[in-house]
């Protein structure tokens, strides 16, 4: 078995005056290794400069999630030897601003997070006495779309993203899907006009990638599908029927 | 709001999908394979005809044809949207798109209404 | 990016081909309405129009338009059923037999034209 791999890590570092560059580093080569591992190792033994962002190392934070080899994955979960012999390129995940080395500039994703009201809204005033029930059945509508962890792969996967500024992107749809399907939220008509304007559903053209690398099995291009549907059902209902409600 | 039509336009993408999906592959394949390579006979004139000459199944010819047309319209548009990166003319690529459609299917209809 | 983002990814490129398969449609589409024009015009433009798609051009075309209609409705028929959410009492049926309800209409639909037609 080999004794060590090489990373071709992306560096980025606003202050120096060379532009963005790989730079290669020699790891050792353990099965128990997960990318995130082979990370650390380098930024504590090796070079110190290195920049990531990381916390939980079991898939569920979502903060570490980087293009490897050209997916985009989590790289607490993607083991070094599924990737050997190497080198593994390791990039910052696609479309999103770089701040420094694998470190990316969020801000986008969670602006549109705010501009779906990824809450629960309620059109009488919240009443704190009383308690909203809701059945097993009733979670189970929406509780495939509310395992999303935000950490953006699905962005990373979806050209779209990249080439539709604007875009909202799959997550945020999914999520917006969330909370329209769960039975104690009244925020479904709120939440369709702004998914039929500018930026909203009707960019998708169903890639699919975006379920494909999703870590947590969302389904968001199914989200997103679905929308549509909802979205031409309402369509329909406001033109041929002038008294009939969405 | 330049999003306003898109469910219309969607719409009729999604069902002339499903239809072309379901009804086209058959067709194709008795007259654009099984007939040229002599697998089976041409079908008969006659019984061709009078199949066709009801209203009823005109109107559904024409159901196919045009939903089918739109269908193209739709995914074509955004194939090139974004596959040729065309997005500051996206007015009209909408307009070349679903505008021949509608032509060939009013095409379409002046054939079969005359049949 | 780049104008061929989609030759980056084989789910990018199966994607561009799946979308393709539009033209596959409308050449078809169009070719069904020449014909109808020549059953309109009488028996010699139809037998003369049979002959016309026997031309190696034409059987050309066909296949290669064969593929991408038998492209497109596999595909159709398994992306919709992501989209289509069926509810029997309270359990989603699974996407699988949302899918396989598609092919069995396709077959049945399929075998209803050819009896139709002979």
């Amino acid at each position: 078995m080999q004794q060590q791999i090489t990373l071709e890590i992306f560096r980025y570092n606003p202050d120096d005056k060379e532009g963005p560059a790989y730079k290669k580093y020699e790891v050792p080569f353990r099965k128990d290794w997960v990318i995130l591992d082979a990370l650390n190792h380098i930024k504590d033994r090796i070079d110190g400069t290195l920049s990531f962002r990381w916390s939980c190392r079991m898939g569920i934070c979502g903060s570490c999630g980087m293009k490897v080899n050209g997916n985009p994955v989590l790289t607490c979960a993607s083991f070094l030897e599924k990737l050997a012999p190497g080198p593994i390129r390791i990039e910052p995940l696609e479309y999103f601003p770089v701040i420094r080395d694998l470190v990316i500039n969020m801000d986008d994703f969670m602006d549109n997070l705010k501009k779906v009201r990824s809450w629960i809204i309620h059109e009488k005033d919240d009443n704190l006495d009383e308690e909203y029930l809701q059945t097993p059945d009733q979670l189970s509508d929406y509780k495939q779309y509310s395992m999303c962890i935000n950490c953006m792969l699905c962005y990373s996967a979806c050209p779209v993203y990249g080439l539709e500024p604007g875009f909202m992107g799959p997550a945020v749809i999914a999520l917006a899907q969330r909370y329209n399907m769960d039975s104690r939220d009244d925020g479904n008509k709120l939440r369709m006009d702004i998914m039929n304007a500018e930026g909203g559903i009707w960019h998708c053209t169903f890639v699919g990638d975006c379920s494909a690398v999703c870590p947590k099995n969302v389904d968001p291009a199914g989200a997103i599908q679905r929308y549509k549907l909802e979205g031409a059902r309402a369509w329909w209902t406001r033109w041929l029927l002038p008294w009939g409600k969405e | 709001m330049k999003h306003q039509f898109e469910p219309f336009w969607w719409s009729w993408f999604s069902a002339g999908g499903t239809l072309s999906a379901l009804v086209l592959p058959v067709v194709m394949m008795i007259f654009g394979i099984s007939v040229p390579f002599g697998w089976i006979d041409d079908p008969e004139y006659d019984k061709l005809k009078s199949l066709i000459a009801p209203v009823s199944s005109r109107i559904l010819i024409f159901i196919c044809i045009s939903l089918s047309l739109l269908h193209w319209a739709h995914r074509f548009r955004f194939t090139l949207y974004d596959g040729l990166q065309l997005q500051h003319l996206n007015r009209s690529l909408a307009i070349l798109c679903y505008g021949s459609a509608i032509l060939i299917s009013l095409f379409a209809g002046y054939v079969l209404w005359n049949f | 990016m780049t104008i061929f983002w989609w030759t980056r990814k084989k789910s990018y490129l199966r994607f561009i081909l799946r979308e393709l398969t539009s033209l596959a449609v409308a050449f078809f589409t169009i070719e069904m309405i020449f014909l109808f024009w020549s059953l309109k015009e009488g028996p010699d433009v139809y037998h003369e129009f049979m002959e016309f798609l026997r031309s190696p051009v034409l059987v050309f075309l066909n296949l290669s338009a064969m593929a991408g209609l038998l492209f497109h409705s596999i595909t159709w028929f398994n992306l919709s059923a992501k989209a289509i959410v069926v509810k029997i009492g309270k359990a989603r049926i699974p996407g699988k037999l949302v899918a396989s309800v598609n092919y069995i209409a396709w077959i049945i639909i399929s075998a209803v034209i050819v009896w139709i037609l002979y």
